[in-house]
């Protein structure tokens, strides 16, 4: 086990917590489309999100024995489990992206450090840093296509792929999880910019957020 | 707009997230102490302006933030390959003024025949 100091973020007592997104909504509102709609947008707030690094051998061992779940070791690959629920990105050659259900990110922190024992290795929990916002429908693509630097044709990037990519002049983290569900993970400060920006580009396909 | 490979992520990527940092292959002298002025002048201050190939350091830093090299022309600003760090060069100045000549050989030779 490894001396590093470690903590729960998560509190029992009663904080009010609030997503990135709660400003937002208040300040912007959460669009509804009157009729059918081409494009849903839907934040997956308060996700628990780890940033393994260390040697890919080293972390794949820990990786599979704690959660199950072999670390992509090709660049800019994304693998879920069978639920879709918890899921490990590539994000450079040391570096991964964990995501898991609220809550559990400490126990497997955790048990992660157990299992590492004295490697060479670095763990941090960012989910207070962080949300993920998950687009879908027909249009989610054609949204892309005007924010992102990156080619989005499905040629180019398939089911199970994801990149670190410039959107609109901020960072952001974009994956496919599925063939028609995008997901967008993005800085807590930006998250108002990031929003008010997928709300004006969204409107012409009548976006509509499902809070 | 360049699209420059990122020898880390393994494809090519827009200009917009990487940063351009400075000449590469400097190295550092392993005993500062015992280095002339001049010689530590030379390695804090002095820089390479050639005129054509020209090996640089790149950051993909909207990326894998990974530094790497980048051989590029800068009369032409041609990006004529990009590696690891730590790896050597494929295409240098000596490379590229050799490769010249022989086409210019091979050209007259041309004409002869």
């Amino acid at each position: 086990m490894s001396n590093a100091a470690t903590f729960d973020t998560r509190t029992e007592t009663a904080i009010p917590v609030e997503s990135p997104l709660a400003y937002s909504y208040r300040r912007s509102g959460a669009p509804q489309a009157g009729g059918p709609s081409r494009l849903q947008l839907r934040e997956r707030a308060m996700l628990g999100h780890l940033i393994l690094r260390g040697g890919a051998i080293v972390l794949d061992e820990a990786v599979r024995d704690v959660l199950g779940l072999n670390l992509p070791g090709q660049p800019q690959t994304l693998v879920q489990d069978a639920s879709g629920e918890r899921s490990i990105q590539w994000l450079s050659p040391d570096e991964w992206l964990v995501i898991v259900p609220g809550g559990e990110e400490f126990p497997l922190e955790t048990k992660l450090r157990e299992q590492l024992g004295s490697a060479h290795f670095a763990i941090s929990d960012v989910s207070g840093g962080q949300t993920l916002i998950e687009l879908s429908g027909e249009a989610a693509r054609e949204l892309l296509m005007k924010t992102v630097v990156y080619d989005v044709h499905p040629s180019h990037f398939p089911v199970g792929k994801g990149v670190t990519t410039v959107f609109a002049k901020a960072t952001t983290i974009l994956r496919r999880p599925s063939e028609d569900r995008w997901e967008l993970v993005i800085r807590r400060s930006f998250a108002d910019y990031c929003y008010r920006w997928l709300l004006d580009a969204g409107a012409e396909f009548g976006i509509n957020v499902q809070q | 707009m360049f699209y420059i490979y990122c020898p880390y992520c393994g494809e090519h990527r827009e200009e917009e997230e990487f940063h351009p940092k400075g000449q590469a292959h400097l190295e550092r002298p392993k005993e500062p102490e015992a280095c002339s002025d001049e010689e530590w002048g030379d390695y804090l201050f002095f820089r390479d302006n050639p005129r054509g190939v020209h090996h640089e350091m790149w950051v993909h830093a909207v990326g894998c933030r990974k530094f790497f090299n980048v051989t590029r022309h800068t009369v032409s600003y041609e990006i004529l390959e990009t590696y690891k760090m730590g790896e050597q060069p494929s295409i240098t100045a000596d490379s590229q003024s050799q490769a010249r000549e022989g086409a210019a050989v091979s050209q007259q030779e041309g004409v002869r025949a």
